[in-house]
């Protein structure tokens, strides 16, 4: 990871928080005193080391750059408290090579939920590398605890010394930063907590969830000055309110960072300078899914294969499962989800805290990288993005008194109760209500392959029911066939159709059970594609949905069509017919310019179409996901 | 009339074995029969008409026996047999219009006598109709002129003694024969064009940067899209690849080589990409009178889409698919299930085939039907030959094609039997 990747990161990520929104402040200079009045961070619990953090502001936007006064104002998409996180950490060392990793994962799900943990670690490498130099020079490392606010509007007013400056500081500053003690370093994370009380108690501020509006961000700073300069009532507003809502930071955090587009060339740039596999880009792309990323299948495993030993970063069970992804071995949302947390085990098992880092920052970092790997590999599904936060919450809530051996137990066994309760445990709940839902007589169809709906089709069988199942199916994966196998070795009466013989077969049909891969919360399914046109067919012939989903799959995105997000697959899938050799008219696809073979792999089915989401918290209607989603996700993180 | 005989049962075994691919084919090969077996038929000096008409009839049952699904072959048989009734009619009010007053008295008093009581005042108003010569506003007025007018039309139609003894036999055998022959190779003709002729109103259905949705494999919608490229409009075509026979890789290829931006998307993702379609294009196989579609599998969940998100949906089809029979429950009768094999590879299933061993049925089905219903509320437009049409409009037309009396081909061959 040489210099200029970190510099360019630095530049790009503000920016897309930024989109539209961005209107630097008209009047810069009245802004001044505030910024340097007395810092929020300190002044609740001790003052004593971090004082000055809190008014660094992350890099500016692109637009302000080049102007020195506006750069100050110009604060990004982060609450006050990411911020104070951000200058925080930027005094922590930091390994630049994880941190820069970390942010492939820009497009996926949830991970830059936690900006402020994330981000920190890319903008601490961001400000050694010189490049960047108004917010470099704001956001000199003040060595040890010595920054008073007096210092900091020192530094504002002498901007251009600073800058001049910088360069021997950028020199001296890892150095510096790594000189931390422990105390320090405690009572660091004592002013990040009591920055974070502070926020919360701004909870009821109207400008919420609003991450890319910067006026709002430059507004709002001053009013969290004075409502934290006297912290005691904005804590005990905190204890009032805390109890019967969620705490509008919270909420804040839960509404998901833009995802990476595609079809954004810079930023694709960058990502594949950093990334781990070597991607060729498919050809004859769909103009439609430009934004969606779209490369040559077949030709990064021998390429990863070869790179084996090379990867010392990358924890070798994360290499296998990923390998495992890429090769197609592992599908299905819960299986890919627990391989997944089962090679985090392994790796935190193996993980040693490096000299002079903190366990929960370098882990974050460390998880961060394999996850970018592995989204490298396919892009992680929804359900990992929540499983991911779990564990990076888990990691970011560690005591840091733990010891290094009983932090890494604790995680673990985190991560094995998350499977357990969330994915095992939920799925027999699921199971058994699913089994109240079928009579003697019925015919169940289903669609594709889901896990749990097999499991509920077995169930049924073996508490000795009386029905028959459809099993609908559509190329190119053909899964149902694998479906149908295992159903008709268990002695299940199966018919077996494709997807275009859907309104044919309807007609017998009682009542539809699906799988998804996520259920968003304005109650669209996201699942395999053709999910939505069998659940289409089967209400415009009265024939009840059932959604069978483990709430850890719920998300509160919202989408509305299949296109702003999906998965390409192979294309080559799609003109190869398998086992059919007379279908051949398209074997040399690639040669013409005017064709594209789309392979979608997911699809969005509106709510309306679904009768009834079988979760292990009940069987609700699909306007409960946003409830569940919201009341749930609290439990889900900090259980 | 024996090898007429043997091109029937050749005809009859194709249908059987399916071997015939396309209604298009299929109408284009009836009609060709049936024209053979006109010219071959001996025509009494009686009743010449009513002989063709019977000859005709025995065959298309024989036809449509063999392959009741394609009803292209039961169309083409009714039109073959409308085209000797309207021939047969228009010679007749030709010589009676030859005629003098003195006769068309004697003719009336004849029409009275012979008036067939079985005729319905349907197939009377059918006849009617068939002439193409609508009732002037004063016939209709006017009760008298009307009762005569019409008994006038229909008896010659079925019964042509009292006229033949004044005409001259020989000639007009001959010309009854040659003009039927002659309607029938117009209508082979119309059958070869209707692409043409559909295609000829692609202009004024695509416009500039459409994005078109089609499923499966139409040589209509074929030429229509292309028609349209020719006309210097440039659009999109998205193809689903209509499993299980995978005809939409040969449209896909066929479009390529025309030069159309192409995208070739599973069945499966049909729901969602038709969000960004402007309009769905397919052919049929029927269009019952109804106005109901029988299309090929899967289109039913595309029209259903296409309703969703308000997305119009256009049928081609050339007038030798109009059937003027109303469908009951036609996602079972008028469809046909084709080999497992499509769907599932027998030496890979083969040890879950023999799994019914406790009840002696089979654990395992596979369904692979070759047809959809697609009901007449999920239709936008028709576009046939002759324009375009609303669904509730479709059994206008049929009356325009067929006589009433035909419209049952197969019941008679049950009573007859």
């Amino acid at each position: 990871m040489d210099q200029r990747h970190r510099v360019q990161r630095a530049v790009s990520d503000p920016k897309v928080r930024q989109v539209g929104f961005f209107a630097p402040n008209p009047n810069p200079i009245s802004d001044f005193p505030s910024r340097s009045s007395p810092p929020l961070a300190g002044s609740p619990s001790n003052a004593t080391s971090s004082s000055p953090v809190i008014i660094i502001p992350p890099p500016p936007p692109p637009a302000a750059r080049n102007h020195p006064a506006l750069s100050h104002l110009v604060v990004g998409s982060y609450d006050a408290a990411s911020e104070s996180l951000l200058g925080s950490s930027s005094r922590l060392p930091s390994s630049p090579p994880y941190s820069a990793r970390g942010f492939v994962v820009d497009g996926e799900f949830s991970e830059e939920s936690w900006p402020q943990r994330s981000n920190s670690a890319k903008f601490a490498s961001s400000f050694p590398s010189g490049g960047f130099n108004l917010t470099a020079a704001r956001a000199v490392i003040t060595p040890e605890g010595d920054a008073s606010p007096a210092v900091i509007s020192a530094n504002e007013k002498n901007e251009v010394s600073a800058v001049e400056a910088k360069n021997e500081r950028t020199e001296s500053s890892k150095p510096e930063k790594a000189k931390l003690t422990k105390s320090e370093r405690r009572a660091l994370q004592e002013s990040q907590r009591a920055a974070k009380a502070a926020a919360k108690g701004e909870g009821n501020k109207p400008s919420a969830g609003a991450a890319p509006c910067g006026p709002g961000k430059a507004s709002k700073q001053p009013a969290q000055k004075k409502d934290t300069a006297s912290a005691a009532p904005s804590s005990a507003l905190l204890e009032r309110k805390g109890s019967d809502r969620l705490p509008e930071k919270d909420r804040k955090k839960d509404v998901p960072a833009p995802r990476m587009q595609f079809d954004d060339k810079s930023r694709v740039e960058k990502a594949k300078r950093r990334a781990v596999v070597n991607q060729t880009e498919a050809r004859n792309r769909v103009e439609l899914f430009r934004h969606l990323p779209q490369y040559e299948h077949g030709t990064q495993l021998p390429d990863l294969e070869s790179k084996f030993f090379q990867l010392d970063p990358m924890h070798s069970a994360v290499y296998k499962v990923g390998l495992q992804y890429l090769s197609g071995e592992l599908t299905g949302g819960n299986a890919r989800c627990i391989a997944m947390l089962q090679a985090f085990q392994e790796a935190i098992k193996d993980y040693v805290t490096p000299p002079e880092k903190t366990l929960s920052r370098d882990l974050t970092a460390r998880v961060s990288s394999y996850v970018s790997f592995l989204n490298e590999c396919r892009p992680l599904s929804i359900s990992m993005g929540n499983a991911i936060r779990f564990v990076k919450n888990r990691i970011a809530k560690m005591q840091i008194t733990l010891s290094e051996s009983e932090a890494k137990a604790s995680i673990c066994s985190d991560i094995d109760r998350f499977i357990s309760e969330k994915i095992i445990l939920a799925d027999q709940v699921i199971v058994k209500h699913a089994a109240t839902k079928i009579r003697d007589g019925d015919v169940l169809l289903t669609y594709g392959t889901s896990c749990v709906v097999e499991m509920i089709l077995l169930h049924a069988h073996e508490v000795g029911k009386k029905f028959r199942v459809v099993v609908v199916d559509s190329r190119p994966k053909l899964e149902g066939q694998r479906l149908l196998r295992r159903l008709v070795t268990k002695g299940l009466s199966c018919t077996y159709t494709h997807i275009n013989g859907v309104s044919y077969i309807m007609h017998e049909v009682s009542k539809v059970f699906l799988g998804a891969a996520s259920v968003l919360s304005n109650g669209t399914v996201y699942s395999r594609v053709g999910t939505a046109s069998v659940a289409m067919v089967a209400s415009s012939f009265r024939v009840p949905v059932l959604i069978c989903c483990e709430a850890y799959k719920f998300h509160e995105r919202v989408q509305l069509d299949s296109i702003c997000f999906n998965e390409l697959g192979d294309p080559d899938a799609v003109s190869k017919v398998y086992g059919r050799l007379d279908v051949n008219y398209l074997d040399d696809w690639g040669n013409k310019e005017n064709l594209q073979l789309l392979n979608l792999m997911y699809d969005v089915t509106p709510s309306d179409y679904v009768s009834m989401i079988l979760t292990d918290y009940g069987m609700v209607p699909p306007t409960s996901v946003p409830v569940i989603v919201r009341e749930y996700r609290k439990d889900q993180l900090w259980m | 009339m024996p090898d007429v005989q043997s091109l029937v049962n050749e005809f009859i075994l194709k249908l059987k074995k399916r071997k015939i691919e396309g209604s298009q084919a299929n109408a284009r090969q009836t009609a060709v029969l049936l024209r053979s077996v006109i010219s071959q038929q001996r025509i009494p000096y009686t009743s010449q008409a009513a002989a063709l008409i019977d000859a005709v009839r025995a065959v298309g049952q024989q036809l449509t026996a063999a392959n009741p699904i394609e009803l292209a072959v039961g169309n083409i048989v009714r039109r073959v047999l409308h085209i000797i009734r309207e021939e047969d009619l228009s010679l007749t009010t030709g010589a009676i219009e030859g005629l003098n007053v003195s006769s068309v008295s004697d003719d009336d008093s004849d029409t009275d006598k012979d008036d067939n009581p079985g005729l319905s005042a349907a197939a009377l108003a059918a006849a009617a109709r068939s002439t193409l010569r609508p009732p002037s506003l004063q016939t209709l007025l006017e009760d008298l002129p009307d009762s005569s007018a019409i008994p006038h039309t229909s008896s010659s139609g079925d019964n042509s003694d009292g006229k033949s003894k004044s005409a001259d036999k020989s000639t007009k055998s001959r010309k009854l024969k040659h003009d039927v022959i002659e309607a029938v190779n117009e209508l082979i003709q119309d059958i070869d064009t209707c692409h043409d002729q559909i295609a000829e109103q692609a202009v004024e259905h695509i416009h500039h940067n459409e994005v078109i949705l089609t499923l499966g494999s139409s040589k209509t919608v074929l030429e229509f899209l292309c028609a349209a490229k020719e006309k210097k409009r440039s659009f999109r075509v998205f193809v689903a690849e209509g499993a299980p026979r995978y005809q939409g890789h040969l449209l896909a290829k066929e479009l390529v080589a025309r030069g159309l931006q192409t995208t070739l998307i599973t069945d499966s993702a049909v729901f969602a990409m038709i969000s960004r379609v402007n309009m769905v294009i397919v052919g049929a196989h029927a269009v019952m009178a109804n106005g109901g579609v029988i299309a090929p599998v899967g289109l039913n969940m595309v029209a259903l889409a296409a309703q969703r998100h308000a997305v119009p949906f256009v049928v081609l089809a050339g007038c030798h698919k109009l059937c003027p029979l109303y469908p009951h429950n036609p996602e079972v009768l008028l469809n046909e299930l084709r080999s497992p094999s499509e769907l599932l590879d027998f030496g890979e299933f083969s040890d879950c085939m023999d799994f019914g061993y406790g009840t002696g049925t089979p654990l395992l089905h596979v369904v692979n039907p070759t047809f959809d219903y697609v009901p007449p509320k999920l239709v936008s437009l028709f576009i046939t030959d002759i324009g375009g049409h609303n669904p509730s409009y479709m059994y206008r037309l049929i009356a325009d094609y067929y006589s009433a009396d035909d419209l049952v081909l197969q019941k008679k061959a049950a009573s007859v039997n």
